[in-house]
């Protein structure tokens, strides 16, 4: 029970610390854009599949069979793999670093 | 939807079996088996191995449920990778683009864009909040029993029917390409599974899951860079050869068949997306790694394995356009444009033959096979876990059981599970098992997903809430695949579906939200009240990782 109330005593501390609000709204913010961006384009392309099929078989150009639905899938495959390596690397940096400095804070404090 | 691509494969691969007994015990066929046998029994003489030095180091509930949480991101990527391409993503998605062209490509896409998504939404809080199974978290701070038996049912069901769908599956490939009996091929697969599982826990499972993504990336790296050589690495060459061969000309390059409508599109995108983001036995391998830096990592690796394979697919099923549909050996008879021997599902296994001969050939069949092993393993691992961790331990001793207790039922439960899987495998292998694969997904999106997100996002998510949209999601999502085609024409043989879709998910899964988000806002008892004022300490847990589940010292 003792190592529960002093954790909970942790999280208080944690809570009030104006730098665990900053390190939420900016990691939640990132993630959510980061989201956004991967929905809007998934979703979009899904549309285009189901309304304007069409539009998939295009050719980019005369005699080439890189056709727009296999460009736009082979954008997608990379520039969301991109994204997710974005996301790692400002998570795993920036926002860890604030992640350890308000646990230490916190925890001193307790003592 | 995935039911209607294992439809369209078993309706390829299911009028070759009765052929196929005859072509495997074919004289010419012998090398086959020889090589194919050979690399198989070296794969598994080196799992056994592992499992042998795994089970000295399993000793602990935490080193059997997540190999006591030691595991790396890049590791865990790899096992992740292993876990989530199964045999029907060699096999299947080459047969796929090898007939429907660009359509093949379309389905990989949706396949593949939940990971971004899993790791932006999901990957840090999984790995913050949870210990062994994904029911730690929905749990947290809920009723442990309700909200843990709903889990658990939800969980052993998405994981029988997806075992039960491997299981079918693999005897049907076994006996193909291994010439092995059904039955005989079934007990192989379910002993194999037990012996990994039962002693070496999520150690030898994620080993196995390891070795066999580094086979399959290999395997089919080397049968796409033989094929392309073919064509100078040109895409455009291979790609005007394709077009002229293959019957469906120009249409190659166009959606077909497989998304009719918008309806499906859309319940395809989300069934797949977030029924990824549901399956209990990828979300367990979140709970393997040291903090959730390394969960992050996970994704990165995993996403970028999953990504990079897709794009070989798409490659061999275009190279096999020329290089298998143009060359009589593969078809029976030795007609060409007739059917092709061994069925739609060889497709990748004849692209291997013709480009590397019996060698590469005999290589690709142990690959398919590992591939089996290492996805029912993770699947078997989820079940027994689902079983011992949160119904024996949690539900019913209510967190009174010894580690030791804990252990025992996990390990019985694994062998139970191999059990069910080896005797569902038997009495389901003449039906059409292709709703089973849509109806995992269908559960994991409607009734584990929302529950689950929710129980991390939403602080007015109660007890009473969580379990009404849970089971509602689950209750929908199965009868609304009863009522589709696959199962209420197809299996159940009558003449006009319910239910006009295949995916349940566009439908399932918002009602779950919707039942959820309604019994939770009316839900004001005592109970209630304190659970909602549990999640500020839970979400400072989600977002720091502070007094998370460490990493046990060894």
């Amino acid at each position: 029970m003792s190592t529960n109330a002093s954790q909970n005593a942790v999280y208080a501390r944690i809570r009030k610390n104006p730098r665990f609000a900053e390190l939420v709204s900016k990691r939640q913010g990132f993630a959510t854009l980061l989201s956004v961006i991967v929905l809007t384009i998934f979703y979009g392309f899904f549309m285009v599949v189901a309304f304007n099929p069409n539009l998939i078989g295009q050719r980019l150009s005369e005699g080439s069979y890189v056709t727009v639905g296999i460009a736009a899938e082979l954008f997608m495959f990379i520039f969301f793999w991109v994204l997710t390596a974005v996301y790692v690397k400002r998570a795993n940096g920036e926002f860890d670093a604030i992640t350890t400095e308000i646990i230490r804070d916190a925890s001193k404090e307790v003592k | 939807m995935l039911a209607r691509l294992n439809l369209a494969l078993l309706a390829l691969l299911v009028p070759a079996l009765s052929f196929a007994g005859d072509a495997i015990s074919a004289t010419e066929k012998q090398p086959l088996n020889l090589h194919a046998i050979g690399m198989f029994v070296l794969f598994v003489s080196m799992t056994l191995g592992i499992t042998y030095w795994a089970a000295g180091r399993t000793k602990s509930a935490s080193d059997f449920y997540t190999a006591g949480g030691g595991i790396t991101g890049f590791q865990n990527g790899l096992a992740i990778a292993g876990d989530y391409m199964s045999a029907a993503t060699l096999l299947g998605l080459t047969a796929l683009v090898y007939t429907k062209g660009v359509d093949g490509y379309i389905y990989m896409i949706a396949f593949f864009a939940g990971w971004p998504i899993i790791l932006f939404l999901m990957a840090e809080r999984l790995r913050n909040l949870g210990k062994f199974t994904f029911a730690d978290i929905t749990s947290y701070r809920l009723n442990q029993g309700k909200v843990r038996t709903m889990a658990a049912v939800s969980s052993l069901t998405v994981v029988c029917f997806y075992l039960v769908a491997q299981m079918v599956g693999a005897g049907q490939l076994i006996k193909l390409l291994f010439g092995l009996d059904y039955n005989i091929a079934l007990f192989v697969v379910g002993a194999l599974m037990m012996v990994y599982v039962t002693f070496g826990g999520m150690v030898a499972t994620t080993w196995v899951q390891i070795i066999k993504a580094c086979m399959l990336l290999a395997g089919g790296t080397l049968v796409m860079v033989l094929a392309m050589s073919q064509f100078g690495f040109s895409f455009e060459t291979m790609m005007g050869q394709a077009v002229s061969l293959h019957s469906l000309g120009e249409k190659l390059l166009f959606p077909g068949t497989l998304l009719p409508d918008p309806v499906t599109a859309l319940s395809l995108g989300l069934g797949l997306m977030f029924g990824t983001a549901g399956l209990p036995h990828i979300l367990m391998r979140f709970f393997t790694v040291t903090n959730a830096k390394e969960a992050r990592k996970s994704v990165l690796y995993a996403s970028g394995f999953v990504a990079y394979f897709f794009n070989v697919i798409l490659l061999m099923g275009f190279a096999a356009i020329i290089i298998v549909g143009q060359n009589p050996e593969f078809f029976e008879g030795g007609k060409i444009g007739g059917k092709v021997i061994g069925g739609g599902n060889m497709i990748a296994m004849h692209l291997a033959k013709a480009v590397g001969g019996n060698l590469l050939l005999g290589f690709l069949s142990a690959v398919a096979f590992a591939t089996i092993l290492a996805v029912v393993s993770g699947l078997a691992l989820a079940g027994a876990a689902a079983i011992s961790h949160d119904i024996y331990a949690r539900v019913i001793r209510k967190g009174k059981a010894t580690e030791t207790e804990e252990l025992r039922v996990s390990r019985f439960a694994s062998v139970g599970l191999g059990l069910v899987a080896i005797v569902l495998g038997i009495a389901f292998e003449k039906m059409n098992v292709a709703f089973m694969v849509a109806l995992a997904f269908g559960i994991a999106a409607s009734a584990n997903f929302p529950v689950l997100i929710l129980s991390m996002y939403w602080k007015g998510l109660t007890t009473r809430g969580a379990v009404a949209g849970g089971y509602a999601g689950l209750v929908a999502a199965v009868l609304l695949v009863v009522f589709s085609k696959s199962v209420w024409v197809t299996v159940l043989g009558n003449a006009q579906a319910l239910f006009p879709y295949d995916q349940p998910a566009l439908f399932s899964m918002p009602l779950a939200f919707l039942i959820t988000f309604i019994v939770s806002s009316l839900d004001n008892s005592a109970e209630a009240q304190a659970e909602r004022a549990a999640f500020d300490d839970q979400y400072v847990r989600a977002q720091t990782g502070f007094g998370a589940a460490e990493a046990s010292s060894h």
